[in-house]
């Protein structure tokens, strides 16, 4: 029997971005003969994504209050751990994520076997890089991931990864709310789990904003650096 | 007794009457409200014995009784304030909760009514 693969999608006022993030996906087949479903997580937007995702066939998930990217993310990973499926993939909905590229992380996960798979900007210089002081934070939690999870990942800032069932089980009970992508690695190792890393290639996004701007940066740094130091002091 | 005094216990029996009335009405909860009912319970026993404060701080070793009071009465605040940020990290873990489970019954409910039209 083919296995389930849930994309999670979370979204915040998206709707420029999202049909052709969403026309792209469909146009996808990805490999081992997984079955794809799209889950468009709402995080309150104050535009059409809702309308937009419904149109484009895909299961809308409308949150009453906005929770921030964690929390939305978490909404996808529990439809996904409630609906049984064997793979839970986050994408994000502004289109730095091409689709094309799930084969890769899918790939990855069928041959290692690890829980999360980690699509990665840097492993290869290709593609969309971003900023420098973006890089030199993530060249700071690098170091950060290695020290608290003993692994090297040079990407622990990207949204785009894969988690299988026992990760997803994981991250449906316990997921931060602000910010999760270098905290929740602390999660995982500290579960168990096998991350792994495989390069992608990112395009720049196509609307939207970051969730990390300027003013934010520093305190984003020192935020996350707690976050991940009390995750890894806590018993698991 | 000095006015000032007067002035404390009148204000004191203000307050204990304004937290008797939230609680009635239902605007305070019992668990927040012994917090303020042991402060004014604080404040009414040192507005009638003045000379139990000069007693503490010479225990103490502060030189005015003015600051024992001050210093007291900021740390006290401090912790309640802690207390209170916990209480607010609650609220918001469970409000997260209440969001997803509604946002997932939603799309539940979705399918289900557009299963059976």
């Amino acid at each position: 029997m083919p296995g389930k693969v849930l994309i999670v999608i979370p979204c915040y006022n998206e709707e420029a971005s999202l049909p052709s993030v969403l026309d792209e996906l469909h146009q996808t087949t990805l490999p081992g003969g997984y079955q794809m479903e799209v889950a468009v997580i709402n995080d309150c937007s104050k535009d059409n994504t809702v309308a937009v995702a419904k149109k484009h066939k895909a299961t809308v998930l409308d949150l009453p209050v906005n929770l921030g990217i964690g929390g939305a993310v978490q909404t996808g990973i529990r439809y996904a751990k409630e609906n049984d499926f064997d793979i839970a993939i986050q994408l994000d909905g502004d289109g730095q994520h091409p689709p094309k590229e799930l084969e890769k992380l899918i790939g990855h996960h069928m041959e290692s076997g690890a829980n999360v798979v980690i699509g990665s900007r840097f492993l290869e210089k290709e593609g969309f890089q971003s900023s420098f002081l973006r890089r030199l934070g993530i060249s700071y939690f690098h170091w950060v991931n290695r020290v608290m999870t003993g692994k090297h990942i040079y990407d622990s800032t990207s949204g785009f990864r894969l988690f299988d069932k026992a990760a997803i089980k994981i991250a449906a009970a316990n997921y931060p709310d602000e910010y999760p992508e270098p905290e929740s690695l602390v999660l995982f190792s500290k579960a168990g789990l096998k991350i792994a890393e495989v390069p992608v290639i990112m395009s720049a996004r196509r609307g939207g904003q970051s969730s990390i701007r300027s003013f934010g940066s520093l305190y984003y740094c020192i935020k996350v650096s707690l976050a991940m130091f009390f995750s890894f002091i806590r018993k698991p | 007794m000095q006015r000032i005094q007067i002035i404390a216990i009148i204000v004191n029996i203000l307050f204990v009457l304004y937290i008797a009335r939230l609680i009635v009405k239902g605007k305070l909860r019992e668990e927040y409200a012994i917090v303020w009912v042991i402060c004014t319970v604080f404040l009414l026993i040192f507005s009638f014995w003045t000379e139990g404060l000069e007693l503490l701080s010479r225990l103490t070793g502060v030189v005015l009784a003015s600051n024992m009071v001050f210093t007291g009465f900021i740390f006290a605040i401090l912790i309640y304030l802690l207390h209170l940020s916990v209480v607010a990290s609650k609220l918001h873990n469970n409000n997260k909760k209440l969001a997803q489970e509604i946002s997932l019954l939603k799309e539940q409910f979705d399918k289900y009514v557009s299963e059976h039209k």
